[in-house]
């Protein structure tokens, strides 16, 4: 269906999936990427080859152009900031200012004509450092004499988080059985296929610098970078163009996008640095590096009474901007009872900082891991009770509404059990379990695994001043307008990257103004032209300014009906809006809703002063957020003699409230999945022994490819959000929260004769191997 | 910086001459020296695929090809595959079946697919698979990918 089709009578645009309207520039190769614009200097950076030490001396080539720490005068640090969980603040100086702290961490950046001669003339810059030990790893950044990353955070913790529900303890001493996960999560990177830069160019006349940046997040970069160089705000534009996936390693603060901004200022010129992918994957954030330990307390049915969890997360070098640190250590300990009805819970959440790239939100953040965690737990307890894993799913999952978690997060109407029944059915277990033990007799070994989850999405600002954050994002502004044609603009804070919003949100207009999608342009990315906003991270875009669109957009509506009753001489409630007119019903009286637009800016006097001039109206929207949730289901085959394991087969019964475009619903859960297979079995991020990194190129660091992402099977359920006014839920996470989970879980399911445990994500065939030969040996 | 060396490329039909170091890959003089921007990189080290062109008929990575390696020869770049208005069915199909998500891997796949379909219009859909996995996409978990290259296969084969 195109979004240029005719509309028959009484049916929406909303819930249609129509072709988006993004494409056209896409596929004819007229995307405007960052990289793709014209600069007369190039940037290299140059960057600490160790993990830990004291930067010495910076020898420079004669004549080449070489800014360090020292010609950043007058430069703040970028200090991102909690007003809770003790948290420590750790600044972090754009170019390293004296120690480097990570390998890859930023110390001087060459300015050239030309990115070739940049990269030439870093390569002669000799960078002295005396070097100190390092540590790479959280637990042993956590023991005593383990070298200490900031003098402001001794022992390494940067913020610890705490809960305790009041009859945990009664709970805990009632329980039949203890069964405990040690969870580990290696540290992955997003690897959006384009990596980060940055342009910066000045403009002369105004003194203004425009800098197009591969972001997430243009208001707030744009607010980040004049607070840390001390100009005003208005004296800075910031463009998101087209961006080439972000999975929130676009959303942090990058220190090179403030070096550029500065050398653009100080040149009076235009700059660019476009990263490479070593840079990438050894720098560009990383995500995911936890230690989880969870206990369950459970009575004889298996019925979960009360959790204990610790939370050990590696933070990195450094806490990221703007969310902190706290991200990934604070969502686990909020977030980890999941889809469980427990109302007992205690907690210990640490952030640690390491010899190590700085961590920042990924795609779940640390919902992954945990799902990953409290999944396991299930399943070993179902075994500990000689229970069905689908059972003791039954048993504990949530089924009333609106529920109150243990860690007071309110959770609107869902679909626990009903996703879970839906996908045990269309999966047909019985059939899978006469096909798994005819398989086993040849040696064969077939697994199946569940994963059942809550995601948590669309979120407001309450739920991120929660944290304490310094910077309390969450609302949405969009400034829907009818120019004087009758075409519609609307403006919009969020900052799509790959998510189809221009599609959305025309859909959502167009029902509320009786017009085609392809009437309406959603701008975004670029300070200049958009509200200010938080842009695109969270699963919060479509819920958060597909709500304020909505607003808006009623708006607009009431103010067509008002100038059309004022046309047609008929009471507004008569009017209706459809098919490009305003008609009063039961009538043939009719006139061009483009008509309606071009009066209000050409014939005002005939409105005495009952209208006011133009169109152009404004929404915000700040929800209380949402909880989205599916049960994933994985088949795997896996080869005890090599350890590799093939995914079969993955189901997803899914449920993210009203859907809006369900081609584009089904495009976000299928690249969340192939990211969570990617995560389950090949991803790591592997630092030596002396902070090293070993994974610097796409070789050894592996995103999945066609041939380990099996068919998805989806089915859905929709069930209409009263936290959302467009009744949509979020789901851009979803498919990465759940799959690792359900790929580990149907490994141990696989290996389950050979009685090992694989309780680590990636679960590569070295992982399966020590894992079987250490069996082996105790058989 | 070492001297630079005169070559002739066609691209899509129209010929450049452009002077170029020996160490320039074909992705750069693509993209800098032709101002063909549509070709992307992503790895520079030939994994990801997001640079892939047509050379004289064969798909390739134009990162792991010098371009004075190109001097002579034609190139087909994403820029032309439609046929003025006139998506190519490679392009309507990825549009129809939701191939793409953020379109940075795009231009990659689609002259991919198209090299390996004129070379081979009857290949198996294994084989198709296996071609389809020298590429990366972060986005798309690929299942519409497959979707859209099987549909504009039997288009392509009807001529």
């Amino acid at each position: 269906m195109s979004a240029h089709g005719t509309r028959g009578s009484g049916m929406t645009w909303v819930g249609r999936a129509i072709r988006r309207l993004e494409d056209p520039a896409l596929i004819t190769g007229q995307g405007r990427f960052t990289a793709d614009l014209p600069a007369t200097r190039w940037v290299r950076f140059v960057r600490s080859p160790v993990a830990a030490g004291k930067l010495a001396n910076v020898r420079v080539p004669t004549g080449a152009m070489v800014i360090t720490a020292a010609d950043l005068d007058g430069v703040k640090k970028i200090m991102p900031m909690l007003h809770k969980f003790s948290y420590k603040p750790v600044g972090q100086a754009p170019l390293a200012d004296g120690v480097v702290r990570f390998t890859g961490e930023l110390v001087a950046a060459v300015v050239a004509p030309t990115a070739a001669e940049a990269e030439d003339i870093a390569e002669r810059v000799e960078i002295s450092i005396d070097e100190t030990a390092a540590v790479s790893d959280a637990r042993a950044a956590l023991k005593p004499g383990a070298p200490q990353i900031h003098p402001e955070a001794p022992g390494n913790v940067i913020l610890e988080g705490r809960v305790k529900t009041p009859d945990f303890d009664a709970a805990w001493g009632a329980a039949d059985k203890i069964v405990t996960m040690e969870a580990r999560s290696r540290r992955q990177n997003a690897t959006p296929m384009e990596a980060r830069g940055a342009h910066a160019a000045y403009d002369l006349a105004t003194g203004r610098v425009t800098l197009t940046c591969t972001t997430q997040m243009p208001h707030l970069t744009r607010t980040a970078i004049s607070d840390v160089l001390r100009f005003p705000e208005s004296d800075l534009r910031v463009i998101a163009p087209d961006v080439g996936g972000g999975f929130g390693q676009k959303m942090s603060l990058a220190g090179e996008y403030v070096v550029l901004v500065w050398l653009a200022r100080k040149l009076k010129s235009s700059v660019s640095w476009i990263e490479d992918r070593r840079e990438n994957l050894i720098a560009g954030f990383h995500s995911r590096d936890q230690y989880i330990t969870l206990e369950g307390a459970f009575d004889k049915t298996g019925r979960l009474l009360a959790l204990k969890a610790d939370i050990v997360a590696n933070i990195g070098a450094y806490s990221c901007f703007p969310t902190t640190c706290g991200v990934e250590p604070l969502m686990a300990m909020a977030e980890m009872p999941g889809p469980y009805d427990v109302q007992q819970y205690q907690c210990l959440a640490r952030g640690v900082a390491t010899n190590t790239c700085t961590m920042a939100p990924y795609r779940g953040v640390s919902r992954p891991v945990i799902t990953f965690t409290i999944e396991r737990l299930m399943e070993k307890a179902a075994r500990a009770f000689g229970i069905d894993p689908v059972d003791i799913r039954r048993l504990n999952l949530i089924d009333r509404f609106p529920y109150k978690s243990a860690t007071g997060l309110e959770y609107d109407e869902g679909t626990y059990k009903e996703t879970l029944e839906m996908a045990v059915s269309a999966i047909d277990v019985p059939a899978f379990r006469k096909r798994q033990s005819d398989a086993r007799a040849k040696g064969r070994y077939l697994g199946i695994g569940f994963a059942t989850f809550s995601e948590r999405t669309g979120y407001g600002s309450p739920a991120f001043a929660a944290r304490g954050m310094e910077i309390t994002p969450g609302w949405e502004t969009v400034v829907v307008s009818v120019d004087p044609s009758g075409f519609v603009e609307a403006r919009i804070g969020s900052s799509p990257h790959g998510q189809g919003l221009r599609t959305t949100l025309a859909q959502i207009i167009a029902d509320e103004l009786g017009i085609v999608p392809a009437m309406i342009k959603v701008v975004h990315g670029d300070t200049d032209r958009a509200p200010y906003g938080w842009g695109t991270f969270a699963s919060r875009s479509l819920v958060i300014s597909g709500g304020a669109t909505l607003i808006a957009a009623r708006k607009v509506r009431a103010k067509l009906l008002k100038i059309a009753s004022h046309l047609l001489e008929a009471a507004s409630d008569d009017i209706v809006l459809a098919d490009g007119v305003a008609k009063v019903a039961g009538t043939d009286r009719t006139i061009p809703i483009a008509r309606l637009a071009r009066e209000t800016y050409t014939q005002t006097h005939r409105f005495k002063g009952e209208i006011e001039p133009g169109i152009s109206e404004t929404g915000h929207y700040d929800p209380p957020g949402t909880f989205s949730n599916a049960c994933h289901v994985a088949v795997v085959d896996v080869d005890v003699e090599t350890g590799h394991v093939k995914v079969e087969k993955f189901l997803v019964a899914e449920d993210a409230g009203r859907i809006i475009n369900p081609m584009i619903a089904d495009g976000q859960v299928h690249g969340g999945i192939a990211q969570g297979i990617g995560n389950a079995l090949l991803e790591e991020i592997i630092y030596d022994e002396n902070g090293g990194i070993l994974t610097a190129t796409l070789a050894d660091y592996l995103p999945p490819t066609v041939r380990e992402i099996p068919e998805i099977e989806l089915h859905h359920i929709e069930t209409p959000s009263v936290n959302s006014i467009t009744r949509a839920k979020g789901l851009g996470e979803g498919g990465t929260i759940g799959a690792p989970a359900a790929v580990i879980n149907a490994i141990n399911d696989a290996l389950s004769p050979f009685r090992v445990e694989i309780n680590e994500m990636p679960a590569t065939p070295q992982r399966i191997r020590a894992a079987l030969r250490k069996a082996e040996k105790v058989a | 910086m070492s001297k630079k060396t005169a070559i002739r490329v066609n691209i899509n039909g129209r010929d450049h001459a452009i002077a170029v170091e020996p160490r320039r890959t074909l992705a750069d003089a693509i993209r800098e020296d032709c101002g063909q921007t549509g070709t992307h990189i992503g790895c520079e080290h030939g994994v990801c695929g997001a640079c892939t062109v047509i050379v004289d008929g064969e798909p390739m990575r134009s990162c792991l090809m010098f371009a004075v390696q190109a001097d002579g020869r034609k190139i087909r770049t994403v820029e032309g595959l439609a046929d003025g208005d006139k998506l190519h069915p490679m392009q309507q199909a990825f549009m129809d079946h939701h191939a793409l998500q953020c379109g940075f891997c795009t231009p990659g796949f689609l002259m991919l697919a198209v090299g390996v379909l004129e070379r081979d219009p009857d290949i198996s859909d294994e084989d198709l698979l296996d071609v389809l996995s020298s590429n990366l996409c972060r986005c798309t978990g690929y299942q519409n990918i497959i979707k859209a290259v099987r549909a504009a296969a039997i288009e392509m084969r009807k001529g």
